[in-house]
């Protein structure tokens, strides 16, 4: 399968950039970001707070099967401007990772077709490389997660 | 064959996962692995098998049983690299397309 996401993380640069087309058109790819029901569908978090407006903040929270919050984060909207761009603040809470600036361009490519260009600015080169790290981390964690769970059945 | 890409596909399953990290901790037979969890024995062996295969366990002959271990190596050569973040937005967004274009059509 063709690898539609593409990231580009230069070494030694606190930045990275996510590009992706899709087979959508912009306003359709616009509204999967500013509807806050949608939002929760493809991000897979619960949406506390999103408004989109210049000096607006959004919170998410995603928590496990018992209700204990397992990932929260907030940021603040810098720019919202419909079909063109989001800028925004993004920060995990009690992670040590500290906040990051993302830049989120839509493009129109076709009537049918779309494209997202998102450049995320980290504090330092060491933060962004531990960020990149972390999914693999937490794909790890998460199978001990359920590990302990199959475990604490099995007593 | 894209060995690099391999890796990511066999840590990618959430049961590979749970094998690596349950062998982490000790060597392992295929027999006390299976016995986590609850899918046929040849389901197990087939995971075993790929890992195996792109090097993320070893195995090791003692007597008449083989031992499965992990390849730390390995281990620490996969959680360097940044595949798995790239994996995590492309799902994401694969997501997102699947959503918006049932949106489209309910409109």
């Amino acid at each position: 399968m063709e690898r539609k996401t593409k990231l580009n993380a230069e070494e030694g640069k606190q930045e990275i950039v996510i590009t992706r087309e899709f087979d959508l058109p912009l306003e359709l790819l616009f509204k999967a970001y500013e509807e806050p029901e949608i939002v929760e569908q493809w991000m897979g978090t619960k949406v506390l707070k999103l408004e989109n407006k210049k000096h607006g903040g959004w919170q998410f929270e995603t928590a496990d099967a018992t209700g204990k919050p397992v990932f929260q984060a907030n940021g603040t909207i810098h720019e919202f401007v419909h079909n063109q761009k989001i800028i925004r603040t993004f920060e995990m809470e009690n992670a040590p990772f500290g906040v990051q600036l993302e830049f989120l361009e839509f493009e129109k490519l076709t009537d049918d077709t779309s494209k997202l260009t998102m450049q995320i600015v980290y504090r330092s080169v060491a933060l962004r490389d531990q960020m990149l790290k972390l999914p693999f981390a937490q794909g790890i964690n998460m199978a001990h997660n359920r590990l302990q769970e199959i475990v604490s059945k099995l007593k | 064959m894209n060995l690099r890409r391999d890796v990511f596909q066999a840590i990618a399953d959430p049961t590979r996962r749970t094998i690596l990290l349950l062998v982490a901790s000790q060597a392992m037979t295929a027999g006390a692995i299976a016995s986590n969890f609850d899918t046929a024995r040849p389901t197990v062996s087939k995971h075993l098998q790929i890992l195996t295969e792109c090097e993320l366990l070893e195995q090791e002959q003692n007597g008449r049983e083989i031992f499965y271990h992990i390849n730390a190596k390995k281990m620490k050569e996969v959680a360097d690299f940044i595949e798995p973040f790239r994996m995590m937005w492309d799902e994401r967004f694969n997501k997102l397309e699947t959503i918006m274009k049932k949106y489209k059509t309910t409109k």
